[in-house]
């Protein structure tokens, strides 16, 4: 069965190690947070201005000046820091955060990624999306298969305007887990119960496929 | 050096018609509200805005916009506006959209004397059509350049009647550079303290940066995206 948004985030965690700062972006990267693995410390950073990213806080104790870049109320662990935007692009620029998980509308098989406009539709911007997938050097894009009319994600080519190129490694969608490298996608883990035919099917760019490939362990 | 001036009239006495001004926030935390509030009142128009994002319909940004007083945005995300919206989609706002690291570090170039910089964000992308790019350690980069403004507007927690602030928390975000990068540097605060009262170990933005600094009179601190747990 296809995971649902819960599931993509879960398999995600998987791929946390012990003392890294990570970047998640809005939508399904956000749950990561909540699937870290027993013994793991990693600590969170948010592009606005904070590193030791906590959970929401309770009904009451929200604070006006401590939000997320999605501008979502939060709160701090211990150790946590604040900074100014061009030093928490200089975190970025300069590679001092180990991941960065983000959701995109399309990835193309050479690892662009088109995440930010949709032509004819109201343009909100890029924010910070641009400065993290042109700096990472470990990026995981998040995101389903296919979008709502059926039509794979992970293509030849983006047709949308890009946000980076060649600079997607891994994704992880409600069908499988895939690597981007030598110019394709290779599969490396099913969802469970999700057949190789599904996945060949749904993924229009070159998929390699190489032996058995494993189902994904939640 | 005594930068204390009595009052938001006073604060914004000089901004012009077709002024270039940079707004300190990131979405509705950390703005210079009481200075916006102002700003509508003065009528002031063709103003051409630095800010990371135009506030919402009613609040921040939106608040000039409604009244038509803006013309150009410079702004790396400006969705939660419909009026916003509207005029973007019939050419009477003009709206130009940076990657909000090169927002950031424009801004501090512009403070900090370095015209120009390159960064590997854009490459590739419309962002960085027309500008130079260059390969250094094997990856390209574009050239981005500094940004100024007439007037920076910014807000911080507490200052001292020597200009100098402090921030809170995730309020600090882009109020930093955009001191530095202000002909003239407007300081809204919310605690107004003699000098000697900061502990110069904890100023986050030093007086140099700030020409005139006053106490806001109310700040309503609007939360965007109320997001809570329960117990």
């Amino acid at each position: 069965m296809a995971l649902d948004k819960k599931g993509i985030a879960q398999r995600i965690a998987q791929e946390l190690r012990d003392g890294w700062y990570v970047n998640l972006g809005i939508g399904i990267p956000t749950l990561v947070a909540n699937y870290i693995p027993e013994g793991i410390e990693v600590e969170f950073q948010s592009e606005n201005g904070v590193l030791g990213m906590g959970p929401f806080p309770f009904e009451g104790e929200e604070d006006a000046d401590l939000i997320n870049a999605g501008k979502q109320t939060i709160t701090t662990m211990k150790g946590a820091s604040f900074f100014d935007s061009a030093t928490s692009f200089a975190m970025i620029r300069g590679q001092h955060v180990q991941l960065t998980v983000l959701g995109a509308m399309e990835v193309s098989e050479n690892g662009d990624i088109a995440n930010w406009k949709i032509p004819g539709k109201m343009v909100k911007g890029m924010g910070g999306a641009m400065d993290l997938v042109a700096s990472a050097d470990n990026i995981i894009v998040a995101m389903m298969h296919s979008n709502r009319a059926g039509v794979s994600k992970l293509l030849k080519d983006c047709s949308l305007p890009l946000t980076g190129v060649a600079c997607v490694k891994k994704v992880v969608t409600d069908l499988a887990v895939l690597e981007i490298k030598e110019g394709a996608f290779h599969l490396v883990e099913r969802a469970p119960g999700v057949s190789v035919e599904e996945i060949k099917s749904k993924t229009e760019g070159s998929l390699i496929i190489n032996g058995e490939v494993p189902e994904m362990s939640l | 050096m005594n930068k204390v001036i009595n009052n938001v009239t006073e604060a914004v006495q000089g901004i012009e018609d077709n002024m270039t001004l940079m707004l300190g926030g990131f979405g509705l935390c950390g703005i210079p509200e009481n200075s916006i509030a102002e700003l509508v009142k003065t009528g002031i128009k063709g103003l051409t805005c630095i800010s990371n994002n135009a506030g919402v319909d009613d609040f921040g940004l939106g608040l000039l916009l409604q009244n038509k007083q803006i013309k150009k945005m410079i702004s790396s995300y400006v969705g939660e506006n419909d009026e916003f919206e509207r005029q973007m989609l019939s050419g009477e706002l003009e709206v130009d959209l940076i990657p909000q690291g090169s927002l950031a570090e424009r801004c501090r170039a512009g403070g900090a004397g370095i015209p120009a910089f390159f960064t590997p964000a854009g490459y590739g992308t419309e962002v960085a059509e027309g500008n130079e790019i260059r390969v250094f350690n094997g990856k390209p980069h574009v050239l981005e350049s500094a940004l100024h403004a007439d007037f920076a507007i910014v807000k911080a927690w507490k200052g001292d009647t020597d200009g100098n602030l402090v921030f809170k928390a995730t309020a600090r975000n882009f109020n930093p550079m955009m001191a530095m990068a202000g002909k003239i540097t407007i300081a809204e605060v919310e605690e107004l303290l003699p000098a000697g009262e900061l502990d110069p170990n904890e100023i986050h933005t030093p007086g140099i940066f700030v020409q005139r600094i006053f106490q806001g009179a109310r700040f309503e601190k609007r939360i965007e995206q109320r997001t809570t747990r329960t117990k």
